[in-house]
């Protein structure tokens, strides 16, 4: 590919104390481009999507967005940077409205386009335009994570970075909630969906990489992924 | 004149806050205004907690020390204690400025704190600023230690003192009288600039910090210097009320700072209904009103039941005063006067709440 990548990291690594959670991993991603990160409990994904958010402090590598390093630049102005993270366990702010939580998504902005984008978020999640007076704690599962990734919208993000949109949800709900990341995909955002269930993951994603303890152990294209033999072993149960 | 109508409602308030001292006076005496006064002094506090508790969701147990920065930075500079008598306008912002520069000071190592572990390092805060004051009259005395500083400059202004006897119109204006109506005006200053910042951008910053921390960090808010400043904030007030306390006071002393305050501050905030700054003030005026109803009350009242005083009226007060906390809580858990988050948490509005019946069961269509 010619292209030069949205983001690109080199040799990552991060140290919880003593451990090492980020063994030195290498990725990109293609402006455009959905990316997969599947892996287990405890693999690095999560530690992954925080150190890229400027959440969690990394020991070493480097870390390229636009071309430009990360480095020194803290969480909130990645943000305006065009780096949106919808956090592990959604992280709805759940004593505020629907709506309030949508226009905590625009922090950063202040142009006058914000309402016009709530409508949009309105049409994408026809389900959230129905509650948006309803405080947000009170949803359901699923509609929290439409809440998060809404939210995350509003920054008008460059890169989505989704943190197990799948977890704990009915599967009616998932198939849902990935459907609207192929949609969100298919209008431009970059997305690095980071996921357990890998088949889902893979089969929405262009590419793909597989974290095993902190290192990344295979990468390709996801159709490639999805039937190679270690993760269909690994992940897949087959 | 329509009562609905909000300038009309608005009017008939301000003209009721401003006869409220000859109306208190006239039915229940003069010692009652001065007890208005204390009110105000403590609904500016319990404004100031407020904002980082309520607004921020940051516990703080020693929020009264800021009260005795401002009040203690007044004391020093406008006493004999060092032969200083600056005035009102340059002392009181000096003390809310020294205020917000401890707020910062106990901010900045407790960023990362959150919930018990924080209201533990402020609890500990609050006791270390009032052992200062009680410490400092050795080996050089500035606080004088434990007997407090006294004979402080009233609050004046050229020569105007509020502590004198004035009359205006051929009405007789004395020192409670006049510092009501300071108070009055600082109080509604406070409540204004805690109006302004509730609606603001930094309002919702701190309501989404309070609601969570990483997400709010995740949305491009810089937590840091969000929470910095609601500590900022809140200790500035704390710092003005302090410095108009001492100058009403004429006294100050450590023992004005103890940790029981500290708690009534963070009562009148929790009972009012925290982040509203209606249920703020409702909270302010009960908690001081309250204890001193008991006080004058439990007496003769039970002197006219059983003709004697049965138990001492200083210790009935506590007891009353604790079972009120207790069932306004189990009856009110949000506080009497809620803000709109809670009360929309506890109890919804109809529509809404049918919507809320509906999720439990089709969260899957």
């Amino acid at each position: 590919m010619t292209q030069i990548p949205l983001l690109e990291v080199e040799h990552l690594k991060v140290n919880y104390g003593g451990i090492h959670a980020l063994k030195g991993i290498d990725l990109h991603i293609a402006p455009g481009e959905l990316v997969a990160l599947i892996g287990s409990n405890g693999a690095g994904k999560s530690t992954t999507l925080k150190a890229l958010a400027g959440l969690q402090h990394c020991s070493a590598g480097k870390l390229h967005y636009e071309g430009h390093s990360l480095h020194h630049m803290p969480a909130h102005q990645r943000v305006s940077a065009g780096l949106a993270l919808v956090p592990e366990g959604r992280g709805i702010f759940a004593r505020l409205t629907v709506a309030e939580n949508l226009h905590m998504g625009a922090y950063t902005r202040n142009d006058d386009e914000i309402e016009a984008d709530l409508e949009r978020m309105y049409t994408l999640f026809p389900r959230l335009a129905e509650r948006c007076a309803q405080l947000a704690g009170t949803l359901s599962g699923g509609e929290q994570q439409m809440v998060a990734m809404a939210r995350a919208l509003m920054s008008r993000p460059k890169l989505l970075m989704l943190d197990e949109p799948s977890m704990g949800l009915a599967p009616m709900m998932v198939a849902k909630i990935f459907e609207t990341i192929r949609d969100i995909s298919a209008q431009g955002v970059s997305i690095l969906l980071v996921e357990q269930n890998a088949k889902l993951a893979l089969e929405a994603a262009q590419r793909g990489y597989v974290l095993e303890s902190g290192a990344i152990t295979l990468s390709g294209a996801a159709g490639e992924l999805l039937g190679s033999d270690a993760v269909q072993r690994a992940y897949l149960g087959a | 004149m329509k009562l609905h109508r909000p300038a009309n409602r608005h009017l008939l308030l301000a003209l009721a806050l401003l006869v409220l001292p000859f109306v208190i006076d006239a039915l229940f005496g003069h010692g009652w205004v001065r007890i208005a006064d204390f009110a105000l002094l403590y609904i500016m506090l319990a404004l100031g907690l407020n904002i980082v508790v309520g607004y921020a969701g940051l516990l703080d147990l020693g929020y009264i020390a800021f009260f005795a920065v401002g009040a203690y930075t007044y004391a020093l500079l406008g006493s004999p204690q060092f032969g200083l008598h600056w005035p009102m306008y340059v002392v009181l912002p000096l003390g809310a400025l020294f205020a917000c520069f401890f707020g910062v000071l106990l901010g900045a190592p407790t960023l990362r704190l959150r919930g018990d572990y924080l209201a533990i390092v402020t609890l500990g805060f609050g006791e270390i600023i009032r052992i200062f004051m009680n410490n400092l009259n050795a080996p050089v005395n500035i606080t004088n230690g434990p007997q407090g500083i006294s004979s402080i400059d009233p609050l004046h202004v050229g020569t105007f003192s509020f502590a004198g006897q004035h009359e205006l119109f051929g009405i007789g204006f004395s020192s409670v009288h006049q510092h009501y109506y300071l108070f009055l005006a600082f109080t509604l200053l406070v409540a204004f600039v805690s109006l302004r910042l509730q609606h603001s951008r930094i309002g919702r910053a701190w309501m989404a910090i309070r609601e969570d921390e990483v997400a709010a960090n995740a949305m491009g808010i810089n937590t840091r210097n969000i929470k910095l400043l609601a500590f900022a904030m809140g200790a500035t007030f704390g710092g003005i009320s302090g410095g108009l306390f001492a100058g009403f006071q004429g006294f100050v002393s450590p023992e004005s700072f103890s940790l029981m305050e500290s708690i009534m501050v963070l009562c009148m905030v929790v009972l009012g209904g925290m982040g509203n700054i209606t249920g703020v003030v409702l909270g302010g005026v009960l908690l001081v009103v309250l204890p001193e109803v008991f006080r004058h009350g439990a007496g003769p009242l039970q002197q006219a039941l059983f003709g004697k005083i049965v138990v001492d009226p200083e210790s009935l007060r506590m007891l009353m005063f604790g079972l009120a906390l207790i069932l306004v809580m189990l009856w009110r858990p949000a506080g009497l006067w809620p803000s709109t988050q809670r009360r929309r948490e506890l109890m919804p509005d109809e529509s809404v709440a049918q919507q809320e019946q509906d999720t439990v069961y089709d969260s899957a269509k």
